[in-house]
């Protein structure tokens, strides 16, 4: 490696490190204008609606978790064990979520559960399941991703097997073998759930729900230090979430932190 | 003057030596082996060759001129790589034509030497086939032509069969062999495998912890070997102490039972305790060699064409294997049985004395 | 590894089919019901809506309309974005992967720019154009410096919005080429180096073209990957920037006088334009694939 093509490289990795900080540090600057120094942080966690939305959202995210792991362990475990023919299709399935993005996903669960017979989209209740269902449905692609790695490196048959012949049952093998088993792909899973969820800003803007990503937006159209400090927050709430993937998921085959378009 | 000749080579690696003063001279057409176990130095000093190492000190030199500071691009030298490293978006043609296109040399010229080597290689119909479509042993046909392509001086190769199975191994080494000495190109093979090296080569270069250990032809490495670890890395071998009892007649003392050696021991005075060794093969149940040593049969074990006796001697812990050829015929003593084994002087090699502190140790533990 | 481990291919257990296969589909189904249910079905209304017209006939008219030049420009602006910043980012993340994996910078780069990476590509939506308003806007950090230079940048234009879609499109090519770069084998160099060839040749003949299915793969998954985003270009531009899932948002708010069939074309049109760059995606992934094994 020659001096000047090293230099070339770093310079390339300046740029890419410049492009990454400094709309950070725009926030950051713009934030500190308002006068006392802080004090857009302060009232920003002072606002009682903060705190709802973001609560709310994380509410959300650890109810989309829970069902998102509910249906995708048992189904990809299965489909492992049992069905090996039907893995394309369900493989299919799960990545939809990526030819259909959460824009044109939340216009079509409008039009459905709006009338006919389920109307879910006119209550609040309703909505609330709309939206852990299409988060859920987010989900997808990399939690069936992250459980079917998971279970590629454990013997799912041989560990099944062994659990029946000493005599448990289906649930059983489930929850106290194969998911401990999958500790660390469903952490990881989850994290980056939690990542999207909270400060998802399509899908819960036309549910209007009560959200953290719609909060910043119209805490963005109304008031001028305190969105800078809400998006700061925001990124360190994204930066938590992916330093735990990376902490949790050390020595993990594949740390799956790819997700669709927003 | 040697073809291939490496002087004072020495390889670094910050503070651990993986090469220590490495010297061998190779004749135009000769095949050596370099055998040892992983990390003892053998891949490092081919990778010398090769150019993709540069020695901390020594030089390397083809056909009389010094290439050690040379690009591993301007070399001209040949090599198989353990993984194959086939390119997997070309062709085997394209493969094979590699090394000739990037020499810019015509295409009509590039397609007949491609034809060539394929024939050589007994692949001729498979030109058009990527290496993803091949087995292990055609990747491996197909490397050694792309190899072979660029007519190198001197063809090197890195464990080129460890990754095969058992039975296309030895086709595929006879192979090698064949292509090599109707070539008359000067090899280097990198191996851990003994069988292989011994039945390859012309000479072998036994290797341990970066250090050559012997240098010599199958027949004198097998059955001379110079050290206890040639002795014991080369074939199965009884390797065992003894104290030297009268060293010019070559009498012993082994496990408190008299053996005798053919020639006068030099190494050690009487008294002294000294490595020896002898094979498995030139042991045998009965009372027909002039050495003889009582035991217990401790197990048997059955390799095929050959059956494996362990013999526990009388009067110590020490265990001796027997071979003998299998043969339906054959009784074979039971576990626990009472035997005599037997060897004549000629099969009693004395290596060296055994390394002082061990003595010591044995002392200091007593 | 014991012998009895290695009888069977590692990672992979046999399976067994047939044992009780009459009703193993059972345990699939509630997967199978959910998303029928929030994921297929809604798509299913969209589909079938365009191909209707407000009397509730079968037509083709509600494609015909995409033609018409708002929604034509729609969709032109939209691939115009995802095209500029899928390439420029596709280029940009694999310089700066093949940095920091083989360019000779410090190791603990590597692991800082992954996690970065990370960080950046899920760090997309609201807070992100708001940060890009606060850095490019007409108050921003930058804004003197720029205009200094002489460049105006509207903060509402298309410029603006790929700059602040460039923000997680690198970082994302980073994340999926950086596993390609690695698997380039040092074996590979070698033998090219062994036979003659400069650092040059092995690049054009060997690197390059292993990389290239991956390289364009990926660089389709970033146009996919814009071309789905809503919530940024929503909030840098107050909806104002005409482009296909703005289109939408104005469907499904009824801002648009406009019979929904058109919206549902509109959607659907988004739809074949996802599934074909998805598609083309993992065509190209498998092709990589299959020359790595």
């Amino acid at each position: 490696m020659n001096r000047l093509s090293r230099l070339a490289w770093w310079l390339v990795f300046i740029v890419g490190f410049l492009y990454f900080f400094l709309p950070l540090l725009g926030t950051f600057a713009f934030s500190m204008r308002s006068q006392p120094l802080f004090s857009a942080y302060a009232v920003v966690t002072d606002d009682p609606q903060f705190a709802e939305t973001l609560i709310y959202s994380f509410i959300v995210g650890v109810l989309t978790i829970i069902v998102s792991i509910a249906l995708i362990v048992p189904t990809a475990y299965w489909v492992r064990l049992r069905l090996p023919r039907l893995r394309p299709y369900i493989e299919f399935i799960t990545l939809l979520p990526f030819v259909i993005p959460p824009i044109i996903l939340v216009f079509g669960l409008l039009r459905t559960y709006s009338g006919g017979p389920l109307p879910l989209a006119g209550s609040d209740f309703g909505s609330n399941v709309l939206l852990v269902a299409a988060y859920t449905v987010l989900s997808f692609p990399y939690m069936y991703r992250a459980v079917d790695t998971g279970l590629r490196a454990i013997d799912v048959q041989s560990l099944t097997e062994a659990s029946q012949s000493l005599g448990a049952g289906w649930l059983r093998i489930l929850v106290q073998v194969i998911i401990p088993n999958l500790r660390v792909s469903l952490l990881s899973g989850a994290f980056l759930t939690l990542a999207i969820v909270v400060g998802e800003f399509t899908i819960a803007t036309f549910l209007a729900r009560p959200a953290f990503g719609p909060y910043i937006s119209l805490l963005g159209g109304n008031k001028a230090y305190e969105p800078a400090a809400v998006s700061l927050i925001s990124f360190g709430l994204t930066w938590i979430a992916m330093g735990l993937i990376s902490l949790f998921g050390r020595g993990a085959r594949t740390r799956v932190q790819v997700v669709g378009a927003r | 003057m040697a073809f291939l000749e490496l002087s004072g080579i020495q390889k670094r690696f910050g503070e651990t030596s993986a090469v220590i003063d490495f010297n061998l001279a190779a004749e135009r057409g000769e095949f050596v082996s370099f055998l040892g176990p992983s990390g003892c130095g053998k891949t490092t000093t081919l990778r010398m060759i090769a150019g993709f190492e540069q020695p901390t000190a020594g030089t390397v030199a083809v056909d009389g001129k010094d290439i050690t500071r040379r690009a591993p691009n301007q070399r001209n030298v040949g090599m198989v790589f353990q993984s194959y490293a086939l390119f997997p978006n070309m062709t085997v043609a394209g493969n094979v034509g590699f090394g000739l296109r990037v020499r810019k040399q015509p295409k009509d010229r590039v397609a007949k030497r491609v034809t060539e080597l394929l024939e050589l290689i007994h692949l001729p119909d498979k030109a058009d086939r990527y290496p993803y479509q091949l087995s292990g042993g055609q990747q491996q046909r197909v490397a050694l032509a792309r190899a072979l392509a660029i007519e190198p001086q001197v063809l090197l190769l890195d464990e080129p069969l460890s990754a095969l199975d058992a039975k296309i191994r030895v086709i595929l080494r006879n192979e090698i062999r064949a292509i090599q000495r109707s070539l008359g190109i000067t090899t280097v093979y990198v191996t851990h495998d003994q069988e292989e090296a011994l039945s390859l080569s012309d000479r072998i270069v036994v290797m341990s912890e970066g250090r050559i250990e012997q240098i010599g032809s199958p027949f004198e490495v097998y059955n001379f070997p110079a050290t206890s670890f040639v002795a014991s890395f080369v074939g199965t071998l009884n390797v065992m102490t003894a104290r030297v009892a009268g060293a010019a007649e070559g009498r012993l003392v082994m496990d408190g039972q008299p053996i005798r050696a053919a020639r006068p021991v030099t190494i050690a005075p009487d008294g002294a305790n000294v490595t020896i060794a002898f094979r498995p093969e030139m042991l045998s149940m009965g009372e027909a060699g002039a050495n003889r040593l009582r035991g217990t049969v401790q197990d048997v074990t059955f390799l095929g064409s050959i059956v494996r006796i362990r013999v526990h001697l009388a009067s110590g812990a020490t265990v001796v294997s027997v071979d003998t050829f299998n043969d339906p015929n054959l009784t074979v003593p039971e576990a626990g049985a009472e035997v005599t084994i037997s060897f004549p002087p000629e099969a009693v090699l004395v290596l060296e004395a055994p390394p002082a502190a061990t003595a010591e140790d044995l002392i200091a533990e007593a | 590894m014991t012998a009895a481990s290695s009888l069977t291919a590692p990672g992979a257990p046999a399976a067994r089919p047939g044992r009780r296969f009459g009703f193993a589909w059972i345990g699939v189904v509630p997967f199978v019901l959910f998303a029928a249910g929030f994921l297929v079905l809604p798509t299913a209304y969209l589909l079938t809506g365009s191909l209707q017209d407000t009397h509730g006939q079968v037509t083709l008219q509600n494609y015909a309309r995409l033609s018409e030049p708002n929604l034509a420009s729609a969709y032109a602006a939209s691939i115009e974005i995802s095209l500029v910043t899928a390439v420029g980012g596709g280029i940009f993340g694999f310089l700066l992967a093949y940095a920091v994996i083989a360019g000779g910078l410090p190791r603990f780069l590597r692991n800082a720019l992954m996690t970065f990476c990370g960080v950046a590509s899920n760090f997309a939506g609201v807070p992100l154009a708001l940060a890009f308003t606060f850095t490019l806007g007409a108050s921003g950090l930058l804004t003197p410096l720029i205009k200094s230079l002489g460049i105006t940048l509207n903060i509402y234009s298309k410029t603006a919005l790929e700059l602040a879609y460039m923000y997680f499109q690198f970082p994302l090519m980073v994340l999926i080429i950086a596993p390609a770069i690695d698997g380039l084998r040092r074996d590979w160099r070698e033998a090219a180096e062994n036979m003659g060839a400069t650092s040059f040749q092995y690049w054009r003949y060997v690197a390059f073209p292993i990389l290239l299915p991956s390289l364009l793969g990926t660089t389709i998954l970033l146009f996919g990957n814009a071309f789905g985003a809503q919530a940024t270009a929503y909030e840098l531009s107050g909806g104002t920037i005409n482009i296909v899932t703005i289109a939408i948002t104005r469907q499904i708010r009824g801002d648009v006088v406009n019979d929904p069939g058109v919206g549902y074309a509109l959607a659907m049109g988004m739809v074949v334009i996802m599934a074909v760059s998805i598609g083309a995606y993992s065509l190209l992934q498998r092709r990589a694939e299959r020359w790595r094994r």
